[in-house]
């Protein structure tokens, strides 16, 4: 089995459930939530209130700092502006609107057919207005990123892996809409003027594989890699180090090695942002899992409810064990149906009891399999234990800090170890103990 | 409706600890087989009765201590049969219970069990009988005579092993071929190189357990037998040390034992050799001709100061790590 980064897993992907269509538009739900906080940094600030009128595309949420703007995704009327259930668990504050089914634009952003019009600097004003952030469900601010690599980065990556099980979202966007994905490549390497282009693709993926093959030569200087599918290779350090052999230092970030690393949907919407006008109002989002009736990718308003999208996927089965926000392997679990899709929701996963391979006497036998599985060269045994102890400094010499919460190391673990529970504790136990 | 919340990941591997008990179990019949071929059926009723020792000891502890009951983990069952392989077919039944109640209840239990013992339990319950009851599992029937299946085995006529011979030093009479396929006196496990392979090449395929700690292990015994020959022929010398006595079972079952041995892929390279290097070294300056126990023993004891320093390398610190 060929190997591009470190350790890693190849859990059974269940992508069958979910793939083979072309993403349908989900039903309009009457209502949408918009969460203030669709990004990692600082939560926006709404910018209406109860009784104002908005239209679709409207910014109706912005900030300083590290933030980007959020959209209505429907045009209507504003009935609440008040914390509301995020999928990220907890509450968050979200912009309520009423529905008048009109769609009416806002039109705040100018489409432009050559990208080549703009200046780097006016791209990246116009990827900060439409409120882009990485759509793999990292949600960095992707203007942020964008204007950081400026001058740093000599290989521009697409990621395109999804390799977590079950999500077919960015297999069905590059699918139906491979020029979205490869025009927003395009405009990044305006901005970043990057030596080597590379959109990377797992080779489970082999539908998309021959769309982009055949779109490819309209694209020059991008370069498509097929890469062996292996969890977690889109993960941003391990497909660096799976295309270029470079590994991001512990502390550093991709541009310190000379690369930017954006998704599939994240070029999607950069495309439509510069190219159509249209700021992020909707995404795909995979709804699948044994614990849904009609497993299915659909493109959803932001801020409709993971409710509204299960209930178009037949509902929920009366097995149903958990709903997930994203995939099996790193997805936040939900307590209901409540929270609303996000910019960085690429999956609403229904597992059912079926899929429940917790033990309740969770043990280890010193296997080392979890080391040899973390792709971040850990030892994730030896961190479990030390954690359960509460000795910080062992947390420390171990690098807890390099953990990427992957759950390579739960996943193989035969002994059923909450390890990756145990590790988030023991980052939250150091930091509050560096805290003065 | 009611939505289970724990963390990620929500999914898990299929392997467990019983099905990668299964697998030892499964790998230990080759050799279990050629020790009853070998030395009778006197070996399956010695096997029986330390598999049964360790299961009753774990149930018994389990429940004493007031904890879930760990049997179906399957963690017992191997310690029993492993510590049967280490035994020969003479051993009286009364002393094979003891080395199984031993083996789970004190080495095992005691520390914690399954994951927390120092010690691989099968042989440190070898080696409190070979201390306090030498005579009782030293003694080899000559091959082919029949043994009693029930009652003693005391009056059985016994023979000098290989190994006897080469701490003369001087090579043993039994040919190369009757050491590899299995017809020579010794422990029940000692009976078939190849059955004891067939059963490590399970292992690995399964991966179960690396080849690191095999390899290095024999590959240590072998460049220091043929370093420090002790017959005519150092070829010869090396391939006889290496199938005669318990390396074998030692390299393939003993010393991957997961909880005794070291997680880091570094670790197992220099556990085993030095496994390798101690069993040299017990078998030409040692009392016993046999070296296999303590060494491997002594190098459990080390196993999380060797952890300690075969880290993995941190990610990108390495090569690769400064672009």
């Amino acid at each position: 089995m060929p190997r591009l980064f470190f350790g890693g897993i190849h859990p059974a992907d269940r992508k069958e459930l979910s793939g083979g269509s072309a993403p349908a538009p989900a039903p309009i739900p009457s209502q949408v939530v918009i969460p203030m906080r669709q990004h990692v940094g600082a939560a926006c600030t709404p910018l209406v209130k109860v009784g104002d009128t908005v239209k679709m595309g409207q910014t109706i949420g912005d900030g300083e700092g590290l933030c980007v703007p959020v959209h209505a995704s429907v045009s209507g009327t504003v009935v609440a502006v008040e914390p509301r259930r995020h999928a990220s668990g907890g509450e968050c504050m979200a912009v309520v609107i009423e529905n008048d089914f009109q769609d009416t634009p806002a039109r705040e952003l100018t489409p432009h057919l050559d990208p080549a019009e703009l200046s780097p600097e006016e791209l990246i004003t116009v990827i900060r207005r439409a409120g882009i952030v990485g759509m793999g469900g990292a949600t960095f601010p992707t203007d942020v990123k964008a204007n950081s690599g400026i001058g740093a980065v000599d290989t521009l990556l697409g990621n395109a892996c999804e390799c977590e099980p079950y999500i077919t979202a960015d297999d069905a966007l590059l699918c139906t809409y491979p020029e979205q994905v490869l025009g927003g490549m395009a405009v990044l390497m305006d901005v970043l003027k990057p030596g080597r282009t590379v959109l990377a693709v797992e080779d489970n993926k082999t539908e998309a594989i021959s769309v982009l093959r055949s779109k490819l030569a309209q694209y020059p200087g991008i370069e498509l890699k097929v890469l062996p599918t292996r969890y977690p290779q889109g993960a941003e350090k391990q497909l660096i180090q799976a295309v270029t052999g470079r590994q991001v230092p512990p502390g550093k970030l991709p541009r310190d090695v000379g690369c930017a690393v954006f998704n599939a949907a994240t070029y999607a919407s950069v495309y439509k942002a510069v190219c159509e006008g249209e700021p992020v109002t909707r995404r795909i989002v995979t709804v699948t899992g044994e614990g849904v009736r009609k497993p299915q990718n659909w493109i959803v308003r932001i801020g409709a409810s993971f409710e509204s999208a299960v209930a178009a996927s037949g509902g929920l089965t009366d097995d149903v064990w958990k709903v997930l926000s994203g995939g099996p392997m790193m997805g936040v679990a939900q307590i209901d149906l409540t929270a609303p899709v996000g910019k960085g929701t690429n999956a609403v996963l229904c597992l059912s009891r079926a899929q429940n391979g917790e033990s309740a006497h969770p043990h280890c036998i010193r296997c080392g399999k979890c080391l040899t599985a973390c792709p971040m060269s850990l030892q994730p045994l030896y961190l479990f234990r030390f954690g359960k102890l509460g000795d910080r400094a062992e947390l420390e010499r171990l690098h807890l800090s390099d953990c990427i919460e992957c759950g390579c190391c739960a996943y193989v673990c035969p002994g059923k170890l909450p390890l990756v529970e145990q590790f988030r504790a023991g980052k939250q136990a150091l930091k509050e103990a560096k805290k003065p | 409706m009611k939505l289970t919340v724990t963390s990620s990941p929500h999914i898990r591997g299929k392997e467990s600890t019983g099905s990668i008990m299964g697998h030892v179990l499964l790998a230990l019949l080759p050799a279990l087989a050629a020790g009853t071929l070998v030395y009778g059926l006197r070996t399956l009723l010695v096997t029986a009765v330390t598999t049964a020792a360790c299961l009753l000891s774990e149930w018994l502890f389990r429940v004493l201590t007031h904890q879930h009951n760990t049997l179906p983990d399957g963690s017992a069952a191997v310690t029993g049969v492993l510590l049967a392989l280490t035994l020969p077919a003479t051993v009286p039944y009364w002393a094979a219970a003891v080395g199984g109640v031993f083996a789970v209840a004190a080495v095992k239990g005691l520390c914690g069990g399954i994951g927390q013992n120092i010690f691989n339990p099968a042989l440190a319950g070898r080696a409190f009988l070979m201390l306090l009851w030498p005579a009782a599992i030293t003694r080899y029937a000559a091959l082919g005579q029949a043994l009693p299946l029930f009652g003693s085995a005391a009056d059985a006529v016994t023979a000098a092993t290989p190994l006897h011979h080469m701490q003369m030093p001087a090579l043993p009479e039994v040919s190369l071929a009757d050491l590899f396929l299995g017809r020579v006196g010794g422990s029940i496990g000692e009976a078939s190189a190849l059955a004891l392979l067939i059963g490590g090449a399970w292992l690995v395929f399964r991966r179960v357990i690396s080849p690191r700690i095999p390899l290095t292990y024999l590959g240590t015994v072998a460049v220091l037998t043929l370093v420090f020959s002790k017959g005519d022929s150092p070829v010869l010398w090396m391939l006889y040390s290496l199938l005669s006595g318990g390396v074998i079972l030692g390299a393939v079952f003993m010393a991957t034992d997961y909880t005794t041995s070291p997680v880091t892929p570094r670790g197992q390279l220099f556990y085993g050799a030095g496994c390798g290097a101690l069993t040299v070294v017990f078998r030409y300056f040692g009392l016993f001709p046999e070296g296999v126990t303590y060494a491997i023993l002594l190098m459990n004891a080390a196993v999380w100061a060797i952890d300690r320093f075969t880290a993995p390398r941190r990610f990108g610190t390495g090569k690769g790590g400064a672009a």
